[in-house]
């Protein structure tokens, strides 16, 4: 299967600090590649390079085979690279519904219409109410987000992404934040995301990178020192190395 | 940044046929009150008109502040230059038609919309207030030095308007003016409630929480702003354009920092983000005005702060939005 999503030698300094240093990875539709690394690794770095918020000092991005690197983050978008964020960014005062409205909208290019309100447009509303549906929120769907749990905000905010139609989705830590209670939902919503998405997920919580990833890539200093299976990266040295300092593999000589 | 948008608060999930009836009942009110004002001060019209052209500015700068964030104390720009496009057709191209004078009051308007925006809108939060304070200051020194073109000091005089639809003369008393007034203060009432509302109004108010986000969703937070400006200048330059008509004179007051603050107060004090609070702002501010100075021509402006002052400290939704969150709090009680 040719790669629909495909990050080549990039790199990336800030002064002389050398925060992305030749990172290539290429994923195929349907793939589920969870990205991990100790703090300091250049996740975020990464993710801004591939968003489209950071430019590369040289190094490639193409979706669906096509070089996005001059392309700028609205451009991105609109080529089917979403993202989520971290911190979950909603509009506090507005709905679910409104929410998946406006990115239906705005997909189909019609987010600048000044008539007519998307309620009373049935195939928007019909695509809000499965999408909300799917995810457990339909109950919630007009109240304001401000009124509803953290756990649901974060279903929300990947229902966002999925009403954009992504092609290659960028999950930034999607169950941070979340109490231990939630992540089930969380979960649930990760394992019923579309077939055909090409998935990459940076991700703290190993449980939930074990139970989700088909491949984790580990980033450590700026490189990629793992690109597997889940199975193999436990045992990896230079892993163990990264996460735990030189203790890691010298500890049985203690 | 997180003032309420009062109607949507209101209006919320519920169904189009409930909204529709308050867009009936926004028209009523504004005839209404039109028909009250007519009767209860048929010597003062002039006072009204002006109230209503007053009133398309303070929706107009609801739009790009209420909607969308945008901090700006130079909005009068958009107006007199509304104003001074309506005069100056007149004046120096003939054009005494009332509604040739409208559509380029209009015109106008929407220009310095589109100018004021490219500027403003290179900035955020304070830097952004400080452009639009220079911005105003420019607008008024530019019409203060053309003044083969805007009359300088001395204002734009000799503004005729001939009768409107060639049929209704612009009498003394200002009651065709007045009527002509009131007829586009509701069309663009209605039409504004329209566009609040719409996927186009709904992308702004996301853009007013969170430009980031709605990059992140591949949409333009630039573009729609500017578009947002040039529409907010189109009604700025009808009330621009109102004023030259029915005062047949456009002073440079019309561009002035103060008709900019004021007209920010007159919302802050109805209430952001909803337009009938621009309306209430602007009707309790004006009449305040003229009974108060009336009584007290001396500390007058003193009431005015004071008056602010409570608002601010004790409705910070302003008028308008206090009452509807009441009227909120009320029903859920009642549920």
């Amino acid at each position: 299967m040719s790669a629909i999503f495909e990050v080549q030698n990039l790199k990336r300094a800030f002064g002389g600090l050398t925060v992305t240093n030749d990172v290539s990875l290429a994923m195929a539709a349907g793939d589920r590649v969870a990205l991990i690394g100790p703090n300091g690794a250049g996740k975020t770095t990464f993710v801004n390079l591939v968003t489209g918020n950071l430019t590369p000092d040289s190094g490639d991005v193409l979706i669906g085979g096509e070089s996005v690197t001059r392309t700028n983050a609205i451009g991105r978008v609109r080529r089917g690279l979403v993202r989520s964020f971290q911190v979950t960014r909603l509009f506090q005062e507005m709905t679910p519904a409104e929410h998946v409205a406006l990115a239906v909208l705005q997909r189909d290019g019609r987010a600048g219409r000044m008539f007519g309100h998307f309620l009373t447009m049935p195939e928007v509303m019909a695509e809000v109410i499965e999408l909300l549906g799917k995810l457990g929120l339909r109950e919630l769907m007009h109240r304001r987000v401000s009124e509803i749990a953290y756990g649901q905000q974060r279903l929300l905010e990947i229902a966002v992404a999925l009403a954009l139609k992504p092609k290659v989705l960028l999950l930034d830590e999607p169950a941070a934040g979340v109490p231990q209670s939630d992540t089930g939902l969380i979960e649930k919503a990760l394992a019923d995301l579309p077939a055909d998405l090409a998935v990459l997920m940076i991700e703290h919580d190993m449980d939930l990178v074990f139970r989700f990833a088909k491949r984790v890539i580990v980033l450590a200093a700026g490189t990629i020192i793992f690109d597997g299976s889940p199975s193999e990266v436990t045992k990896d040295p230079r892993v163990r190395e990264a996460y735990l300092g030189s203790y890691a593999n010298a500890s049985h000589a203690a | 940044m997180t003032m309420v948008t009062m109607n949507d608060a209101l209006e919320g999930s519920h169904r189009k046929g409930r909204k529709f009836g308050r867009d009936l009942a926004g028209l009523a009110v504004i005839l209404g009150l039109a028909v009250v004002g007519y009767l209860l001060f048929p010597n003062n019209l002039a006072l009204l008109t002006r109230m209503t052209a007053i009133a398309l500015l303070v929706l107009s700068l609801d739009l790009v502040t209420g909607y969308c964030g945008v901090a700006t104390l130079g909005h009068a720009a958009l107006f007199g230059s509304g104003a001074y496009a309506a005069g100056i057709a007149a004046v120096h191209f003939g054009l005494t038609d009332p509604l040739l004078m409208l559509g380029c009051g209009i015109l106008g308007g929407a220009l310095a919309g589109l100018v004021c925006g490219l500027v403003i809108l290179r900035a955020h939060g304070l830097p952004q207030l400080v452009l639009s304070i220079a911005l105003i200051h420019l607008f008024h020194e530019f019409a203060n030095k053309a003044s083969s073109w805007t009359g300088g000091s001395d204002g734009l005089a000799g503004i005729a308007p001939d009768p409107l639809l060639g049929y209704f003369e612009f009498d003394l008393w200002g009651r065709t003016a007045y009527v002509f007034g009131i007829v586009l203060l509701a069309g663009v009432f209605t039409l504004l409630r329209r566009i609040v509302r719409s996927p186009f109004g709904m992308l702004c108010r996301g853009i007013k929480e969170d430009p980031i986000r709605i990059r992140a969703m591949g949409a333009s937070p630039k573009l729609a702003l500017m578009k947002m400006y040039a529409i907010s200048g189109a009604v700025a330059g009808t009330g621009g354009a109102l004023n030259a008509i029915s005062t047949q004179v456009v002073g440079l007051d019309s561009l002035s920092f103060t008709l900019s603050a004021e007209s920010l107060v007159m919302l802050v004090l109805g209430g952001t983000g909803s337009l009938f609070g621009a309306l209430t702002g602007t009707i309790v501010f004006m009449f305040f005005e003229d009974i108060v100075s009336a009584a007290n021509p001396f500390h007058w402006l003193t009431m005015v702060g004071v008056l602010l002052v409570a608002v601010v400290l004790f409705a910070p939704k302003g008028l308008y939005g206090t009452v509807v969150g009441l009227a909120m709090r009320w029903r859920e009680a009642r549920r």
